[in-house]
């Protein structure tokens, strides 16, 4: 299915949950910090959201800055 | 003197230094330079991981979180909307409530954009954050700040980056006078002296990144700035002398040697 991933558009097997989608990105889920269609997913819930056809996710760290 | 710490929200500091992650040359350094300072409190930038290149090494393991507290920053925020989504992922990274909020207003000058600073900062201390709003050196913006609930006011000592030092001294004044909440000078600081004078106009703490980052020996600097704020807040709390405009002599007037015939006065 098409997903769009920090503004980019990305072809995945899916629906997926947001803890497979990081697996799959091989992003380290205690790094970041995941918004799903503009509604922040607690860490706890990694594992029910369900991502589907067509959804927007952003993916954060924190880097250097002032 | 008693005990001098630096509360702000629920949170004490001994150290009255913020410094930046951002610039420096390489994450060893950026570590080195916070040991340093001996700052117990970095701001930190949220952005998008590069899902291109999974290889930078996480800055995050520089930071030693046991001893300093991460500040997160809203920085290349442009409309209150945007910096209020940044803080809200902030605080999922961070595990804490705490925002140092920047609402750009123009990308010249780095000038706040004050009406959404203002905005921005009643919605997110509304949802609990502790809010350290990045603002100009303007007394009225800052009281309406503190009304809008934020928890220290940071006014700018001069543009970010540009190291021109504290451009309106008398302002900062006025700004410590009238607000009840710990006032931070932020941005602007280019070597130690800076820091010292805004310290010893009365400010609570000092937020520098570049000064540090981008000086040719990050480390040392970081030193000089530690000791700049250490004396410039001494200096503040042991009350400076009064200005005058012409000389008091330090040593007795009476009781001097008579004066040779024919000399001139001198010092």
């Amino acid at each position: 299915m098409h997903i769009q991933v920090n503004g980019e558009p990305l072809e995945v097997a899916g629906p997926l949950t947001i803890s497979a989608l990081l697996s799959d990105l091989k992003v380290d889920y205690r790094l970041v910090a995941v918004e799903h269609n503009l509604t922040i997913i607690k860490r706890a819930a990694y594992d029910s959201v369900v991502v589907n056809e067509g959804d927007e996710i952003e993916i954060v760290r924190f880097v250097g800055g002032g | 003197m008693p005990v001098d710490v630096l509360t702000i929200a629920d949170k004490t500091f001994t150290s009255r230094l913020i410094v930046g992650t951002g610039k420096y040359p390489s994450h060893q350094v950026m570590a080195d330079a916070h040991r340093a300072s001996g700052t117990e409190m970095v701001t930190v930038a949220v952005r998008r991981v590069d899902l291109r290149d999974r290889s930078a090494e996480s800055m995050r393991a520089f930071i030693d979180e046991s001893k300093i507290f991460l500040l997160p920053n809203t920085a290349g925020c442009y409309t209150a909307e945007d910096a209020i989504r940044t803080a809200r992922l902030g605080r999922e990274l961070g595990l804490s409530n705490w925002v140092k909020l920047e609402v750009i207003g123009d990308e010249k000058t780095l000038y706040p954009d004050n009406v959404a600073l203002l905005d921005a900062t009643r919605v997110l201390a509304r949802e609990g954050f502790v809010v350290l709003p990045y603002t100009n050196d303007d007394p009225v913006v800052c009281k309406k700040l503190e009304d809008a609930g934020a928890a220290a006011v940071m006014p700018l000592g001069a543009p970010i980056g540009s190291g021109l030092g504290i451009q309106n001294p008398n302002n900062l004044l006025i700004i410590r006078e009238q607000a009840r909440i710990p006032v931070i000078v932020d941005a602007g600081v280019g070597t130690a002296s800076d820091a010292a004078i805004a310290m010893e106009l009365g400010a609570d703490g000092v937020l520098m990144n570049t000064a540090i980052a981008l000086a040719a020996d990050p480390v040392a600097m970081a030193t000089a700035m530690k000791l700049a704020v250490q004396a410039g807040r001494l200096a503040y709390r042991a009350g400076r002398i009064g200005r005058k405009q012409y000389g008091s002599a330090s040593s007795p007037v009476t009781g001097t040697i008579p004066a040779l015939a024919g000399a001139s006065k001198g010092a």
